[in-house]
């Protein structure tokens, strides 16, 4: 691919050596910053999702803000929270103005960015997680760019539109009308050749023979369809992490698996080794 | 220029919508993906494509639109090379070797079987026969994804091979490797669908121990205390709905058995039921329900009815399709080493005084629904089809008070 031939406005994104990409999410990525919209992200647990949005943020020079996700996360807590209870207790004993309302609003992770003097990165970590119609709650918002803070009747506008990186793992659908607005990209298991790769980034004096057979012994478990939860990417790097620390020998893997429940999670699935 | 590709899309079953077919045409018109095929096969499907199991339908309607626009003149004379050097035989190889057909779709598989072997390879022999005769046609070869009975596997396999050696892969090639073929669900009521139309599901009532605040009261209160706050409490809300959900499977109902499973899966991840049952059966229920699909492990009828009560709702799927003695003769049930003592309809008039509101979602379609067990079952409960609206209407029909 000719680099001089793209717009200048397109590649802002370049992986960072600490983080390996294919092609296509390369692609994927500044599609999504230069057409302005949310990149949704799905993938296997430990395939770099949330790593993905801190290599972006790094590499536009970018300011992350980080929201994550949890059950009880209401889309609101991202945009603002109005903290009564503080004013309660001000008003009862004393100590700030209480009139003035506008000190009592805490902005989220979501109008933190939009306020951001220069663009930033929003991360919007397993959306999955919440409620089903939260992200349908969010799509307004998202669209326009800003939101009125309803006690203060205060416009919060995005001064620069924010790089958006929503992160799902599927465990509940999500609806139609907030996936059409996203970009959209599945990561798919790494094949061999780049996880020889992404572990040589992370683990760059390994020794080439122990790399080796560590692949094999990772991918025999991952094919292996008696195996439940296959073990992911991460977890292969902190095995061979483990294992470079504790000195162990392509001999002895050869042999036997030395902490495999860094690899395997559940309890069937250690029975079996 | 690109109109035909958005409704050739939408015509393979992938649902794009009119904005985001909009918003590539805004990326072609930035300059994003001009590069390539490959770069425009990437960036159309992260604009166009939201979910994995989608990318299949993608990848084979792409290596179908553009099958001739992509073809190398010096990738066909190798292609031909290679083609009387040997791989003839190859090809015929991999016709006997039957462990490559999973990697053909469903619809490629039946009419391989249609075909049968010998006229396969008869037909097979043919055309290659043709493309002897006839070296400029061959352009089709390589990149026919799908419209020969050889499909994906059988040219285009050794096409690939061909292609391979002269270097970079083309999105042709990707495309037609379908990696994302494990992914694909043929959706008509997805869980989330469903999960929706079972939240409706709901009576609100106040009870139980553990209070919360109840922080608008505690202002007003404050507010009219003169600023000394007193809290208020007041208990949660919490549903009260108690499903009992049963199932007909296996036989005529197996062509459903994904459907069911989704309403199943459904109504076991909405958390928001006060009780929620589920059994299943055959046909029809009689002595016994059954806690798993393969009917071996059960409960008794009457027992699991004596705890239910008029409070309880209930959900039957079936298609009511079934032999008039399995519902009015004693002895009548499908299974012949099972004897009932007690007629179906019997068992099923028991259900309705035990639940008043139960619903038959029935997966056929409604013109189907002529037969005399579907009509006399018809009768009993209110039948709904198992459709979008048919869920949504029959929650509605079980939300009314008792």
């Amino acid at each position: 691919m000719n680099m001089s031939q793209m717009p200048s406005s397109f590649e802002q994104f370049h992986p960072t050596a600490s983080y390996i990409t294919s092609p296509e999410l390369r692609d994927v990525v500044n599609v999504a910053v230069a057409l302005k919209k949310p990149l949704l992200v799905r993938g296997e647990p430990g395939t770099g999702k949330t790593q993905l949005a801190h290599t972006v943020a790094e590499a536009l020079g970018a300011e992350l803000f980080h929201w994550h996700i949890k059950s009880t996360t209401k889309a609101q807590e991202g945009l603002y929270v109005y903290d009564t209870v503080q004013r309660l207790n001000d008003s009862r004993f004393g100590g700030a103005d209480v009139g003035d309302i506008a000190q009592y609003i805490k902005l989220g992770a979501v109008g933190k960015s939009f306020t951001s003097p220069a663009r930033s990165v929003l991360l919007i970590d397993e959306i999955d997680k919440a409620d089903m119609e939260f992200p349908n709650d969010l799509l307004h918002e998202l669209d326009r760019m800003s939101f009125e803070v309803a006690e203060t009747q205060e416009l919060i506008q995005a001064r620069h539109r924010p790089v958006v990186i929503i992160t799902s793992n599927a465990e509940k659908e999500l609806p139609d009308a907030f996936l059409r607005r996203c970009i959209f990209h599945y990561i798919d298991f790494p094949a061999p050749e780049m996880m020889a790769q992404i572990v040589a980034v992370h683990h760059p004096d390994i020794d080439k023979q122990l790399a080796r057979m560590c692949m094999q012994r990772f991918y025999a478990l991952r094919n292996n369809p008696a195996v439940r939860k296959k073990p992911s990417t991460s977890e292969l790097v902190d095995w061979i992490g483990a294992l470079v620390a504790a000195g162990i020998s392509a001999q002895t893997l050869s042999r036997e698996i030395p902490f495999l429940g860094v690899l395997l999670k559940r309890e069937e699935d250690l029975g079996q080794y | 220029m690109f109109i035909s590709f958005f409704y050739y899309l939408r015509a393979r079953g992938l649902p794009v919508s009119t904005t985001e077919f909009l918003t590539l045409l805004d990326a072609l018109q930035a300059g994003l993906a001009r590069e390539s095929l490959g770069h425009f096969y990437r960036v159309g499907r992260s604009i166009l494509v939201k979910r994995p199991e989608h990318y299949d339908i993608w990848d084979q309607a792409f290596a179908e639109y553009f099958k001739d626009a992509e073809v190398d003149p010096a990738l066909l004379e190798s292609f031909e090379d290679a083609f009387f050097g040997g791989l003839h035989d190859e090809l015929l190889k991999w016709l006997q070797d039957p462990k490559h057909a999973p990697q053909l779709s469903p619809e490629e598989l039946a009419r391989l079987k249609n075909l049968g072997l010998d006229a396969l390879r008869e037909e097979f022999e043919k055309r290659l026969r043709e493309q002897d005769a006839r070296h400029d046609g061959g352009s089709h070869w390589i990149g026919t994804g799908g419209t020969s009975p050889f499909g994906h596997g059988g040219a285009p396999s050794p096409g690939v091979r061909v292609g391979g050696a002269g270097g970079n892969r083309s999105a042709l090639q990707v495309a037609s490797e379908r990696r994302f073929q494990n992914l694909r669900k043929d959706l008509t009521l997805d869980v989330r669908d469903i999960g929706m139309a079972l939240r409706r599901l709901r009576q609100l009532t106040r009870d139980g121990a553990q209070p919360i605040l109840d922080l608008d009261q505690t202002i007003d209160k404050t507010a009219q205390n003169a600023g000394d706050i007193e809290l208020v409490f007041r208990p949660p809300r919490e549903n009260n709905v108690k499903l009992l959900l049963l199932c007909d499977v296996g036989g005529s109902m197996d062509p459903y058995s994904r459907l069911t499973s989704r309403l199943f899966s459904a109504a076991h991840q909405a958390s928001h039921f006060k009780s929620f049952k589920s059994y299943y059966f055959h046909n029809c229920f009689y002595e016994t329900l059954y806690n798993d699909m393969e009917r071996r492990d059960g409960e008794s009828t009457e027992q699991v009815f004596r705890n239910l009560d008029a409070s309880w709702r209930c959900i039957v799927v079936g298609d009511a399709a079934m032999a008039p003695s399995e519902l009015t003769q004693r002895g009548g049930s499908v299974d012949y080493w099972h004897f009932n003592e007690r007629p179906g309809l019997e068992y099923l008039k028991l259900l309705r005084e035990t639940i008043p509101r139960t619903v038959w979602l029935n997966p056929d379609q409604p013109q189907w629904w002529g037969s005399w067990t579907t009509q006399a079952i018809g009768e009993l409960f209110a039948m709904h089809p198992f459709t979008m609206q048919g869920l949504e209407d029959a929650v509605d029909a079980l939300r009314r008070r008792a």
